[in-house]
């Protein structure tokens, strides 16, 4: 059946009766040029009333000779002329007439929305609202939750529990580590620059100190935890409502908050507190390092002055934040893994979405909680 | 027509130490509809994955018409992989795009074509399998169904020499079964491909198959080949015979096990 080396051609014969012949031959495939839609439809412009084909010269032919016989026909259509198929290859008229199997649906077509500034505002306005109505409804299913953990009624593994607690808490250790140290050397390194200058570096110690205690130490944490941990509830329960597994849950009676996010916000909520202290030493153990190599402050001198300046408040601030930041990470990683949609593409997008809302939420509540404590002159 | 187009010779799969298959042996014709059956865990899947280089196999080779697949060079096998069109059991689209740039995607990766031929051959597919009109969506936005027959859409963009099918009624309805086993059959018929399917699905398996194999798990060996009808009337082994009549032994229909479906 294949002509081998066969250049595409194209050509046509008027025959009796307003017909008019294409003549197709050689290899129509998309390794060779061919003659473009135009030039075949170019004979169609006069008038006749039905069209055959020849092929008795056609070697290969793949997917483009059918999508040119499409436009051929499309063409005829609108002109009314008739095209008969008789002359067509078996296999070409066995995929036309499976292309025409099912005819398009009226209404199935998409064209691309095209809106103007208003209703973009409008839209914009709506999702805000609608987004804001999911989250309190979120924050109340799981406060629910909540009260029925705490009242012991709620079904969840324990294990998981603990599984969770040992992946928010200890796992976390090294990064927090590294962070906290390095974020207590920046400090005292920048401090130390203002400080020398009234020749007042060993205050250091208070800078260092007080700065990881009250403020660094949480907000540290509680972004490394976004990033670690609020991402990977996002991207694991996304990927069980892909898979139909919250369904599951459902259908088998657990309350997917009960199961699912209280122990996540659980684990959070014990673990950020000790990571925070945990981030508060590192913290000034890298700060008394820049004071002993550079300014030669001993660690014994650096260490009383930290105690002597340190107050049970200022730890008890770092702390309180700490437990409301965990909080928050686990809401926002838990509702956007619960809200994902089922697509692999939504996974992602639940991961991101979480970090970004996590950061945010963590951001404004630190701003309002270290004005109400400064205002409480804690 | 009717030459050798796949030659699976001596070939063992194994998943490191723990041996699925051993010492296969057959032969698949151009324009064939092959079977892969066999009961749950089988390897039929796994036999699939080694077809269209997923997997290397443990022992043996695999050729398509005189190359060997695992032996070619990494171009030759690209060139291979080109020619193969592979229908997932869940459709496997990706979620990130729409049909059309789903099926658009190995067309403007792999061909010279313009965008105007490569939208066209687009229209072209989807209204093979029945989806005319859905370029724009997303595949999180059709069902189930419509996933599966745009990853048809999909495998069948460049014109493939062979298509496999994983699974291609699992999670359809009768009818839609029924009408992708008759686009199975227009596909052969029309375009010459050989078709190679993996399925327990036996309404299908003696609707198009035109020869097949039959995998069993216990022996780990093929213990049946050739043309499923056939088969059903010939074949004394008690497993295959079971199978094919969806537990029903052969002079006793009251032993029907719940286990073989």
């Amino acid at each position: 059946m294949s002509v081998d080396n066969n250049a595409p051609c194209l050509s046509s014969r008027e025959l009796p009766d307003r017909r008019l012949e294409i003549v197709l031959s050689g290899d129509w495939t998309a390794e060779v040029a061919r003659p473009s839609v135009d030039e075949i439809l170019a004979p169609l412009a006069n008038s006749q009333a039905e069209i055959c084909f020849d092929t008795s010269q056609l070697g290969q032919w793949d997917s483009l000779l059918l999508t040119l016989l499409k436009a051929i026909d499309a063409h005829c259509k609108q002109t009314g002329i008739r095209v008969n198929r008789a002359g067509l290859p078996v296999g070409v008229r066995g995929m036309l007439q499976l292309t025409d199997a099912v005819p398009e649906q009226e209404g199935v077509r998409r064209t691309p929305p095209h809106s103007g500034l208003l209703e973009k505002t409008g839209l914009i306005g709506i999702a805000v609202w609608e987004e804001a109505i999911a989250m309190l409804t979120f924050i109340g299913e799981a406060a629910i939750g909540f009260v029925r953990f705490l009242l012991g009624r709620a079904h969840y593994r324990r294990v998981d529990l603990v599984l969770l607690i040992q992946e928010c808490g200890a796992n976390a250790l090294p990064i927090v580590s590294l962070i906290s140290f390095l974020v207590g050397m920046i400090l005292a390194f920048v401090g130390s620059v203002q400080l020398a200058k009234y020749g007042a570096q060993t205050y250091i110690s208070d800078l260092v100190g007080l700065g990881m205690a009250r403020e660094m130490g949480a907000l540290m944490t509680a972004i490394i935890m976004t990033g670690r941990t609020g991402a990977a509830f996002a991207a694991q329960l996304g990927s069980m409502q892909v898979n139909d597994e919250i369904d599951a849950l459902k259908t088998m009676g657990f309350s997917e908050m009960e199961f699912l996010v209280v122990p996540r916000m659980l684990a959070l909520i014990l673990m950020m507190p000790l990571l925070c202290v945990y981030s508060d030493l590192m913290g000034m153990a890298g700060g008394g390092l820049v004071g002993l190599t550079m300014y030669d402050i001993s660690i014994l001198e650096y260490t009383q002055h930290i105690l002597a300046r340190l107050r049970f408040q200022d730890l008890a601030v770092g702390v309180g934040k700490s437990v409301v930041f965990g909080v928050l990470v686990a809401i926002s990683g838990c509702m956007r893994g619960m809200q994902c949609g089922r697509s692999s593409q939504a996974v992602g997008m639940a991961a991101t979405s979480a970090v970004v809302t996590g950061i945010v939420m963590i951001v404004c509540a630190d701003a309002v909680m270290t004005l109400i404590v400064i205002g409480m002159k804690w | 027509m009717g030459e050798p187009h796949i030659t699976v010779t001596e070939l063992t799969m194994a998943y490191g130490d723990m041996v699925i298959q051993r010492d296969m042996n057959f032969t698949v014709n151009r324009g064939d509809i092959f079977i892969v059956m066999g009961g749950s865990g089988c390897g039929k899947s796994t036999l699939l994955r080694h077809m269209i280089g997923l997997k290397q196999p443990a022992k043996g080779s695999i050729f398509y018409k005189n190359l060997s697949f695992w032996d070619a060079s990494p171009k030759q096998r690209r060139k291979l992989m080109m020619k193969m069109g592979v229908s997932y059991q869940s459709g496997a689209l990706f979620s990130s795009m729409t049909l059309a740039e789903n099926i658009a995607l190995p067309l403007s990766a792999f061909t010279a074509l313009t965008r105007k031929e490569i939208r066209e051959i687009v229209s072209l597919k989807l209204a093979l399998v029945g989806l005319a009109g859905f370029e724009g969506y997303y595949p999180a936005e059709i069902s189930g169904g419509m996933q599966k027959r745009a990853g048809l859409a999909r495998a069948m963009a460049l014109d493939p020499d062979i298509l496999f099918f994983d699974e291609p009624s699992a999670g359809l309805d009768p009818i839609s079964s029924r009408l992708l086993d008759d686009l199975i059959l227009n596909l052969r018929d029309n375009l010459g491909a050989t078709i190679v399917v993996v399925t327990h699905e036996l309404s299908s398996i003696f609707a198009i198959g035109s020869n097949s194999v039959f995998l069993d798990g216990e022996s780990k060996s093929i213990i049946a080949q050739g043309n499923p009808k056939r088969l059903l009337a010939e074949c004394e082994i008690a497993k295959v015979h079971q199978f094919l009549t969806r537990g029903n032994l052969r002079k006793n229909s009251m032993s029907a096990h719940g286990d073989k479906v």
